[in-house]
């Protein structure tokens, strides 16, 4: 019995900026269900922090409870890590970025961490536009307590006991547009073309950067009647097999032309269309953006890309006007000028 | 490209990259695991099935195995796949009672089989079993050929060689030795079905046009002629000081046995750069523990004789050059010759055939280089009744090379006697696949790969093996050393199986492959696109690219096969089953097992 990965890596693995191969940023051997959506997540964040060149030890990755939060383990060993409580990922978040301004934060969280108990921290850490990436690995369902339905399941979609939910979803996307998220985007797991381009660019935006990445639960939400598996998707591919639905099935695939449109089937049959942004609608402009959402999802399609970005964002210590220097860094002298600086100050308060 | 066909036994062969490069295609991994299962008699019985010497190959195999291990592209140093076979050697107890036992039911045919070196006696074992009444002839006084009369005891004892010679004799061989066969005419005279031709390439080159040459031969002697009168006995003693000429293994048992017999200042002197010696690295720092210093470059021009008394030889210092086509020169660098001390110089600079008893007129074809016309794949020559193999076919090779040409020679032999087609009615090798899940995280074999660097194999103390020429140098594995090699191999012949019509195309296999074996992609037309289109490009073109159908997406899965660890993981992590692991068993199909399936 064995369940260890080898040391040895492809000898001819290119180097990064920083001299190192993309190992480097590797983790702990994943103990998630085999097929599992959120590794090929973690396997994406591995390749963006290597590609940007990233110094582990400036990057801090921070998570809720889920099988999505347990990810962290698995990326970027040498990174610092807080696997904090349920649905509060965001408040420890804000403690580490307000304490030391300096690092990445990467925050992973599940839909069930997120749209359900940590809904109240969500709200309120986008609002504050708290510089950090926050991916949610959405799986419709709580994965690690055995796949009940979560917020984010879609209305008319079945669970593995059958059961057919009857609840509409929390689109966390459009959400977090509303609430005025700096940086929006939605992915696909089984997309690293598009995905990991998006988590670098996450990284670098100043401020909320928020990644709603669509991530099949092979154990709890792969079965017929999900809209949420990959399983059920390429078994109706096959029943159909029309000749049109094929190329279509392009949108887990390498390229996407601009604006165009592919198809993934989700639904009971039903076809669920994963769109990249369309030409037509203008990533810079928040109202556009929102309508870009709520028009695929009318159609019963799920937008990929990224939605929305604001570049002029300004985070949270900008807006509170904190130190430029991160304050666990201030030595006493700093804090506590002295006797006569006090005086000084008072003196100017005459 | 085009789907790969795993249902031709080559492909997955050729991914068992020891077992590919084997001459006879021994089943490497099969028994390493074996070896590390304290399975001694078995690894043993599986190596004798394919190489018949496995305590002798397990001492002097070229291996040419080793430089093709898989563990040489994924770290450095091969698997020690030669001294584990002299693990099972040195462990295997009794293991008589594994094989044939004779007496065999006789079938009527005989068949006569000329030198007993590796390749006869290989002919011999394959054949008797079947009824066959086999006579083996030699000049010498004892059966194994150049393995007795070349390769030195302090790297083959006799205990080991006779032990492994006797295992075929044993099986009711009629021997003739101290039995020159001085003419094939008569022999084809006698009433013998078949004759096999194992004579080796027993000429020694010389080097007749050098000056001094007759003047001092007292004291110059060939290689091969003279190791031979060594391993007799009618030689004991050399000179203290001794020159050796040439860069092959020959030159290296030569320098080493001279040290053994009194030569205290030994040197080895050949024409090429010391890279580029033919003999192997190992054969080469051997010698130089035995404070044997090589010198390269060095282009043997005169002895020097004086008074009918051989004092040394000069040499013309020179360079390799290579035009544009890589094609070496040695060209003289300028300068004064330069002189060595001599009191006996070994030739040691190659070997030729010669067939001085086989008539040219008895229906044997002989080419331009008076070498007989064999065909390659069924060893015959122009005369139908007559087969050669071992080192009189092509020309000096190596006994593993010797032995698989035996193994082919007989079942010819075993056709011909048949009356069935050579080429037609030749058997495909024995090949098997099956999986190896056990559960979850569970295999039927031990998956995880270890870092270990290669060990070394102890020798024994050079003051006694300097002043005793039949103390074997290598010691050999101890059992725990043994295991922990045997378990840096890597199971290249567990193969990762991928059925296209499970995989969901969840990624997990490409996200886990710590190799980055594995790519989902577009195909493409030319294989050298796709190499390049790959997770990792695929360098290597002399390992394949496993090619999948089309799946749901229109892309295939390719999946590079140069630096797999054979670890498992993407089968592991596959939700669907979509890749599983698979052992490959190959074996080439001997004269017995041919016979049997008649
Ligand atoms: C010094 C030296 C060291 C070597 N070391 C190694 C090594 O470490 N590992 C390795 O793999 N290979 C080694 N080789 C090569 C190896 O020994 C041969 O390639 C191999 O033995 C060839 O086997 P064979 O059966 O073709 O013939 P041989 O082993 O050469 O046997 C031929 C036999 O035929 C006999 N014979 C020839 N003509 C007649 C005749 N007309 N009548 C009767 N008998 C006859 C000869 O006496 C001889 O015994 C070495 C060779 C030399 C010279
Ligand atoms: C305070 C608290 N309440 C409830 C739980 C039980 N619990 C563990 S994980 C989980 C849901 C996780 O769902 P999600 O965030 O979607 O992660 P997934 O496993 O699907 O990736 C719940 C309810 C808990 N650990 N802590
Ligand atoms: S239960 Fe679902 S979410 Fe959790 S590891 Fe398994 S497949 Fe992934
Ligand atoms: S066995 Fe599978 S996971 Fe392991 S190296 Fe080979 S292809 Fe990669
Ligand atoms: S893990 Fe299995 S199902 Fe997933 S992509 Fe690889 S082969 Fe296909
Ligand atoms: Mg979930």
């Amino acid at each position: 019995m064995s369940y260890v990965k080898p040391k040895f890596r492809h000898p001819e693995l290119p180097k990064n900026k920083l001299g190192y191969t993309v190992d480097y940023y590797e983790g702990a051997l994943s103990t998630l269900c085999a097929g599992c959506g959120h590794d090929s997540i973690s396997s994406a964040i591995i390749q963006g922090c290597y590609e940007m060149n990233i110094e582990p030890h400036r990057l801090a990755k921070l998570s809720g409870i889920g099988c999505s939060s347990k990810t962290p383990a698995y990326f970027l060993s040498n990174s610092h890590g807080f696997n904090s409580v349920h649905g509060r990922m965001p408040s420890v978040a804000t403690g580490a970025n307000m304490a030391n301004r300096d690092l990445i934060y990467f925050g992973v969280s599940g839909d069930g961490d997120t749209a359900s108990i940590g809904m109240g921290q969500f709200v309120h850490v986008i609002r504050r536009n708290l510089n950090m990436t926050y991916i949610v690995m959405n799986n419709g369902c709580y994965g690690l307590t055995k796949g009940q339905d979560s917020a984010t399941a879609d209305e008319g979609s079945k669970n593995k006991t059958g059961q057919v939910n009857l609840f509409e979803s929390i689109d966390l996307a459009s959400l977090a547009i509303e609430l005025g998220a700096t940086f929006v985007a939605q992915s696909f797991s089984g997309d690293k073309t598009q995905l990991v381009p998006l988590i670098k660019a996450a990284m670098k935006h100043p401020g909320f950067a928020f990644i709603n990445v669509i991530s099949p639960c092979v154990t709890f939400n792969n079965n017929l009647g999900s809209t949420k598996s990959y399983d059920y998707v390429r078994e109706h591919v096959e029943a159909t097999a029309t000749m049109d639905f094929v190329p279509q099935m392009q949108e887990i695939s390498v390229s996407y032309d601009k604006g165009s449109q592919k198809q993934v089937k989700m639904h009971d049959g039903s076809l669920i269309t994963l769109n990249k942004l369309a030409e037509e609608w203008d990533p810079l402009n928040r109202q556009s953006a929102m309508n870009a959402v709520l028009n695929a999802k009318s159609k019963g399609e799920i937008l990929t890309g990224l939605l929305y970005v604001n570049p002029d964002s300004k985070d949270l210590h900008h807006l509170i006007q904190t130190s430029d220097k991160p304050l666990n860094s201030l030595v006493k002298s700093e804090l506590c000028p002295g006797a006569d600086a006090l005086k000084e100050i008072n003196a100017g308060l005459r | 490209m085009k789907p790969t066909d795993i249902k031709d036994p080559e492909y997955f062969h050729k991914v068992v990259d020891c077992q590919y490069a084997c001459p006879a295609h021994t089943p490497v991994p099969h028994y390493i695991r074996l070896i590390a299962e304290g399975k001694y008699p078995e690894a043993y019985m599986v190596n004798w099935d394919s190489n018949v010497f496995p305590g002798i190959l397990g001492r002097t195999c070229d291996r040419p195995c080793e430089p093709a291990c898989r563990r040489v592209r994924v770290e450095e140093e091969p698997v020690a796949i030669c001294r584990l076979k002299r693990v099972a050697a040195d462990n295997k107890g009794d293991v008589k009672r594994l094989m044939p036992q004779g007496p065999f039911k006789a079938n009527g045919k005989k068949v006569a089989l000329v030198g007993a070196g590796p390749a006869s006696l290989t002919v011999a074992r394959d054949l008797a079993p079947l009824g066959y009444e086999l006579h083996l002839f030699d000049e010498l006084k004892a059966g194994g050929g150049f393995m007795r009369s070349q390769i030195p005891s302090f790297r083959l004892p006799e205990t080991v060689l006779d032990e492994e010679v006797n295992f075929i004799l044993d099986l009711g061989i009629k021997t003739h030795f101290n039995h020159y066969v001085a003419s094939m005419k008569e022999l084809l005279t006698k009433d013998y079905d078949a004759v096999f031709v194992g004579t080796g390439a027993p000429r020694g080159r010389d080097l007749p046009d050098l000056p001094g040459r007759q003047e001092g031969k007292e004291n110059i002697h060939l290689g091969i002629n003279w190791l031979g009168s060594v391993a007799f006995e009618h030689t004991k003693k050399i000179g203290k000081n001794v020159i050796v000429l040439g860069g092959g293994n020959t030159a290296m048992d030569c320098c080493r046995t001279s040290r053994r017999l009194g030569g205290e200042n030994v040197k080895v002197v050949v024409r090429s750069p010391f890279a580029e010696m033919k003999a192997s690295p190992w054969e080469k720092e051997d010698a130089q523990h035995e404070d044997i210093p090589i010198i390269d470059n060095h282009v043997p021009k005169s002895f020097v004789v004086e008074n009918g008394k051989l004092k040394g030889m000069t040499f013309e210092k020179v360079k390799a050059e290579y035009d544009a086509a890589g094609k070496r020169k040695l060209v003289p660098v300028g300068g004064p010759d330069v002189f060595f001390e001599a009191d006996d110089v070994l030739i040691a600079v190659g070997q030729e055939n010669s067939f001085p008893w086989i008539e040219r007129d008895c229906g044997i074809e002989f080419d331009k280089w008076e070498m007989p016309v064999v065909d390659e794949k069924t060893f015959c020559s122009t005369n139908t009744k007559v087969f050669f193999g071992g080192d009189a076919a092509w020309g000096p090779k190596n006994v593993i090379t010797a032995v698989a040409h035996g193994h082919q020679a007989a079942i010819s032999v075993d056709i011909f006697c048949n009356k069935k087609d050579l080429v037609k009615d030749r058997l495909s090798p024995f090949v098997n696949l099956v999986s190896q899940k056990m559960g979850i995280h569970e295999w039927g074999y031990d998956s995880e790969v270890v870092i270990d660097q290669r060990y070394a194999v102890p020798q024994a103390d050079k003051k006694v093996t300097l002043t005793n020429r039949k103390k074997e140098v290598e010691l050999g594995f101890d059992l725990p050393t043994g295991f922990k090699e045997a378990e840096r191999c890597l199971n290249c012949d567990i193969q990762t199986v991928f059925t296209e019509t499970k995989c969901i195309e969840c990624d997990a296999c490409v996200d886990i492959c710590p190799t980055a074996c594995i790519t989902f992609t577009e195909n493409a037309e030319a294989e050298t696109d796709l190499r390049a289109m790959l997770k990792q490009p695929a360098t290597n073109k002399t390992q394949d690219l496993y090619v999948s159908d089309v799946l749901p997406t229109k892309r295939v899965m390719v999946k590079d096969e140069n630096v797999c660890l054979h670890c498992g993981l993407c089968a592991e992590r596959c939700p669907t089953a979509a890749w599983d692991m698979q052992k490959f068993f190959y074996n080439v199909t001997k004269a017995h097992t041919h016979a049997c399936s008649k």
